[in-house]
């Protein structure tokens, strides 16, 4: 996979994630070329399409359009399933996702992006081992918060210590 | 989820993302930002060390901001910062802020490194992760060379988590494809190639990818794996269900894992081991023997991924092109999808069953499939469906159907997309072409092609009618009369009047028994078109005058006094100009013979391939046309054109010309139907007549063409003849005054001449001097002609050329002759050679002195010699271009120019300069079409100039902005100045 775009209806870049080296300028423009074709494509047509020398997959869910760009021997239908697993992975961790999840909570959306795909290729398939990776580093968190909670206090009473001590 | 996931914090990121979506105009939100991005800066740079969650927060703001367009120009230090923080959400946001930012600031870069080395070296699992993600993500060449030989380690290490070696090996993939130079491969090989046994089905998923990658590169390291794959595959494909649990997707048992074993399995041929085969044919007839079976599932997810697979299955069986049964399976399969009504799935059978078109098991299958397809090309609403359905007919295409199929699609041009036009012209005329059993319907086909798709038809296409006609006398009269019908339609395209042009130029008389279409009929009906044509369309029709005056001698008054009139032998574009004179001039002076001898028959085009196809081929890649096809071609495209012997590319047929490069085709062919040393007719004489207005100038110094092009090391040899002596004369008269310092217009004079090499050098009252020139390598030479206008003699006629200053060590210019000019009309080559020693700025001068009526001339004229004739055109790929781009980095090595465009910027107008600066043009290399960009090489004595160009125009502002990039940056500041002045 070279790239995935999300965007929605009204043609705002919701997520992109890149997986080929290019520069800005050139992100730019696939972008607003991209996000045009797709946008003025009907209904009914089919998921993919040709477009310059890739093959573009894509899929609207409610109000967002995801979107992939694959190399020429790629398969179109699993890349629609890769679309899917992942915006079921997002359904399930926040709840019945929409678009205003992945705005407010758009480092998450990567977070989860990075455990499902890595370098454009499917890392993690199976939606409980990629929610559990995400879990357990949220637990870490709590975890370490816990700690330093902790840690911070211990140090905190131990010199208070001393110093009634002192007195 | 627990409330944490969403929770953990950053109210203030929460806030500002509320207050750009409540701005209510573009202004307000980049308001808001600047505002923000302030704010950030200040806290970044205030004395107060900020803590971890702040810097965390405000890193976020930063990333948003980015992500919503912005520029960030920093924060990258606080990201990278935030890496070495023990806090894993700050960690990760540090990582995905320098995942989207990266900045080749090297300082920078040494500090994610050592980020990356301390987290890979934790053992923590999840920051282990992160770090691989990181890499993953950014996948650069530094980080390349950091990790390249870490990764493999951690891969194969037995104690390594499996999340962990998921990561890597997808890390060392994406660095693989980025630097594959710096993945050595090793002993870890072997052990890659054990994951796909794993027990972990994450694992196999993603090592897949990487030895599917490898293999493809290296495809006897890894060829065990193609046991491994099979056995793999053989036990997912048998398992129920259930049995995978999570890695079962709506019934179907490891999608993803499947597809990718079989696109695995696509890298390498059928196996040789009899049971591993028979495993694998098991297999896909399971795969095959499921698509019948009823769905476990109405959802779409599940006939999606369960076709995904079966899609897979079929690439790879017509991979393998062995299986007539498995073959023929595929077929009925993709048949009945083609009547699916899921459009996705009509879209994939029509792209899939065009790969098993081309196999000779598969062909008659798929033929009988040609109703439906036929029925989607015009019934489909989707515009890319159509498409597949036409490249499918276009696949399946052969002697039984092609009259079918060309009507077809002829009638589907009518109303096809624009976008699809043009390829869908060359496929028609391909197949006309291939098929073709009487020529009379392939004429018919193309004509109909530009009649009803004119603009899309390329020259390729028009060339390729003319050169089959040309090649088969017995379609000749047909296509004469065809034409001649054609072109009586009121409004009709341009192209079709090329065709009429040269067709009935060669062949009119074949028709003109009939009084409907008479000699003069044809004329009229030609010239009637001749005004609304562009100017190498008139060019071509001149061409067709001059043939129809040797064809039918009645017509050649009425054509006469056609060249004669003002728009005519006056035009302002110069190649008109010259053919309409120098055709007035051949007629009026040639014998019949001559004429005849002049303006014979085309001969036969020898041939090669069809440059149909191969722009077909260039237009869709390599891949496009199957090998079979090709040899195809090779092969009818010789019995077409009745000539075994394979010469120069057919395409030469528009570039005989009789004397200036020019980009209009001439089919006339002068130079090679004229006999060698007949000189009343060679190219010499007619330049020179040019220049004298109506005198009876035989000239009996003819330039004997295809010596002045072959001998450059040589020149005095064949030139003898024409630098006559008389050095002598101009001694004794020499006046004895200083040369004229450069009249002032000289470098404007120059500048005429640096993108063509022959012409009018310079023009007064009395005088005309005329050029053409010629350069190899080196090496050039340039011969002077001059026109007395005046009825007097001139008297002591003398020419010298000099290097003025530094030129002398840089060009050697030396006089060959001082040829003089006392003789009234007829003109007098001097040749001068020029011997480019290192690279120059300056031009060499020419100083002329005579005398005319007691009075002194001396003038002095810069010699058009500029550094660029000596150019050498380089094609190269793209990538190389901008390798060789990216080499010449350094800010002197650039010269660049922003100016207004003096001239027309029409685009054949520019490709025709560009070239004629001795480049090469090179298409497909800047990412905007509107850019041109070019390479050559500049030969001296002692070096070789490498020179890259890269012209913008904005036709807008009507401005250039110019770029040079040469090895020497002399080189790169001259040829800006003097190209600035082209355009």
């Amino acid at each position: 996979m070279q790239f995935m775009l999300l965007f929605s209806r009204q043609g705002k870049l919701r997520l992109q994630k890149w997986y080929v080296p290019l520069s800005d300028k050139e992100k730019k423009k696939i972008t607003r070329e991209l996000v045009q074709t797709v946008l003025a494509r009907k209904p009914k047509m089919c998921s993919f399409l040709e477009w310059r020398d890739m093959k573009i997959v894509y899929k609207r869910y409610a109000s967002l359009y995801f979107c992939c760009a694959i190399e020429n021997q790629d398969n179109e239908l699993i890349t629609l399933e890769i679309i899917h697993r992942y915006v079921e992975l997002l359904d399930k961790y926040f709840g019945s996702v929409c678009e205003l999840d992945i705005i407010f909570n758009f480092e998450k959306a990567y977070f989860i992006l990075d455990e499902f795909l890595l370098g454009g290729e499917a890392q993690e398939t199976s939606k409980k081992n990629v929610l559990k990776a995400i879990e357990q580093a949220d637990l870490l968190q709590e975890n370490i918060d816990f700690q330093m909670r902790l840690f911070a206090g211990a140090a905190w009473s131990s010199l208070w210590c001393q110093r009634e001590a002192d007195l | 989820m627990p409330a944490v996931s969403k929770g953990d914090g950053m109210r203030g990121l929460a806030v500002f993302i509320s207050d750009i979506r409540n701005c209510k105009s573009k202004e307000a939100e980049i308001k808001r930002i600047n505002k923000e991005l302030a704010n950030i800066r200040s806290k970044f740079k205030g004395d107060k060390a900020l803590d971890g969650y702040s810097k965390k927060k405000y890193v976020c703001k930063l990333l948003f901001i980015f992500l919503l367009g912005h520029d960030i120009d920093f924060g990258h230090m606080e990201a990278v910062n935030l890496l070495s923080s023990n806090k894993y959400t700050e960690k990760q946001i540090g990582y995905l802020f320098i995942s989207v930012l990266v900045n080749s600031n090297s300082e920078l870069i040494r500090l994610i490194n050592n980020a990356i080395k301390n987290d890979l070296s934790s053992r923590n699992p999840t920051f282990m992760c992160l770090a691989l993600h990181c890499i993953a993500n950014v996948g650069s060449r530094e980080m390349a060379e950091a990790f390249a030989s870490e990764i493999p380690r951690i891969l194969v290490a037995g104690d390594t988590m499996d999340s962990v070696k998921q990561s890597a090996a997808l890390c060392l993939l994406r660095l693989y494809k980025t630097s594959p130079d710096l993945v050595m491969m090793g002993e870890w090989t072997s052990r890659v190639v054990h994951l796909l046994n794993d027990q972990h089905m994450g694992v196999v998923t993603a090592a897949i990818s990487l030895i599917t990658c490898l293999s493809q590169k290296n495809p006897d390291e890894f060829k065990t794996c193609v046991s491994l794959a099979v056995s793999r595959l053989s036990r997912i494909v048998s398992s129920a269900s259930t049995d995978l649990q999570d890695y079962t997707y709506y019934f179907v048992p490891a999608p993803w894992l499947s597809c990718k074993l079989l696109r695995l399995l696509q890298c390498y041929p059928p196996p040789e081991d009899g049971a591993v085969k028979g495993r694998l044919v098991e297999c896909l007839e399971t795969i095959l023997n499921k698509a019948q079976e009823p769905p476990k599932s109405k959802k779409v997810q599940h006939s999606n991924a369960k076709n995904a697979i079966l899609f897979e299955a079929i690439s790879l069986i017509i991979h393998y092109d062995s299986e007539p049964n498995l073959l023929v399976r595929a077929c009925n399969q993709l048949g009945q999808f083609l009547q699916h009504r899921e459009t996705n799935l009509r879209y994939l059978a029509l792209e899939s069953m065009c790969t098993l078109a081309s196999s000779e098991f598969s062909h008659e299958a798929v033929k009988t499939h040609i109703e439906t397809v036929i029925n989607a090309l015009k019934t489909e609403r989707d515009v890319s469906v159509r498409q597949r359905a036409a490249d499918l007919l276009y696949a399946m295409c052969d002697r039984s159907n092609a009259k079918q199929i060309v009507a077809e699609m002829l009638s589907y041009l009518e109303t096809a997309d624009y976008s699809i036009r043009e390829e869908m012209v060359l496929k028609v005329a391909i197949l006309a072409e291939k098929y073709a059993v009487d020529y009379s319907w392939y004429v018919d086909t193309i004509l109909n092609l530009i009649r009803i798709a004119g603009d899309y038809v390329s020259e390729e296409v028009w060339y390729r009618v003319i050169q089959i006609v040309i090649n088969r006398d017995d379609v000749q009269g047909y296509a004469a009369k065809t034409v001649f019908e054609a072109l009586q339609a009121p409004a009709c395209h341009e192209n079709m009047v090329k065709v009429g042009g040269y067709i009935l130029g060669e062949f009119g008389n074949l028709i003109a028994g009939d009084p409907r279409s008479s000699p003069l009929v044809q004329f009229n009906l030609l010239h009637s078109k001749f005004h609304l044509c562009s100017v190498p369309t008139r060019a071509l029709l001149l061409s067709a005058y001059i043939k129809f005056i040797n064809l039918f001698p009645e017509t050649k008054a009425t054509i006469q006094e056609v060249l004669r009139c003002d728009s005519q032998i006056r035009n302002s574009d110069v190649e008109l100009q010259q053919r309409a004179v120098e055709y007035l001039k051949l007629s009026s002076i040639a014998s019949t013979d001559v004429l005849a001898t002049v303006l014979e028959e085309m001969p036969p085009f020898p041939e090669r391939e069809s440059s149909i196809l191969a722009k077909l081929k260039k237009k869709k890649g390599p891949g496009a046309v199957s090998v079979t096809e090709l040899e195809d071609n090779k092969r009818e495209g010789g019995e077409l054109n009745g000539e075994g012997d394979r010469g120069p590319d057919p395409a030469a047929m528009a570039s005989s010309n009789a004397s200036t490069p020019s980009p209009s085709a001439d089919l006339l062919g002068i130079r090679s139907a004229a006999p060698v040393g007949a000189a009343p007719t060679s190219v010499g004489s007619l330049l020179v007549d040019v220049f004298s207005e109506a005198g009876p100038a035989a000239p009996s110094a003819a330039v004997n063409d295809d010596g002045f092009l072959r001998d450059l090391e040589q020149p005095t040899e064949t030139s003898d003849s024409l630098l006559v002596e008389g050095s002598g004369d101009s001694d004794s008269a020499s006046p004895s005054e200083d040369p004229a310092p450069p009249l002032s217009e000289a470098d404007e004079l120059l500048n005429k001449f640096v993108c063509k090499n022959n012409g009018v050098l310079f023009e007064n009252q009395l005088l005309q001097i005329g050029i053409k020139s010629e350069y190899r390598q080196n090496l050039g030479r340039m011969y002077l002609f001059y026109g007395n206008k005046t009825s007097v003699q001139f008297a002591s006629f003398t020419t010298t050329v000099s290097c003025p200053g530094e030129l002398q060590s840089q060009l050697n210019a030396s006089d060959q002759t001082s040829g003089t000019t006392g003789r009234g009309w007829s003109p007098d080559p001097t040749g001068t050679q020029h011997r480019v020693l290192t690279d120059f700025s300056d031009a060499p001068l020419l100083n002329i002195k005579f005398r005319y009526g007691g009075a002194l001339q001396n003038l002095t004229l810069k010699l058009p010699v500029t550094i660029n004739k000596f150019f050498q055109p380089t094609e190269m790929t793209s990538h190389d271009f901008f390798q060789r781009w990216k080499q010449l980095s350094q800010p002197q090595q650039e010269a660049q120019k922003i100016f207004k465009a003096n001239h027309s910027m029409d685009t054949e107008v520019l490709k025709a300069k560009l070239l004629g600066l001795g480049t090469a043009l090179l298409d497909d290399v800047d990412p905007n079409s509107e850019n041109y960009v070019c390479a050559g090489v500049i030969q001296t004595k002692g070096q070789q100039v490498g020179c890259l160009l890269r012209l913008e125009p904005n036709g807008q502002a009507q401005m250039y902005r110019l770029t040079l990039r040469c090895s020497k940056d002399s080189v790169s500041r001259r040829l800006c100045e003097l190209l600035a002045e082209q355009f």
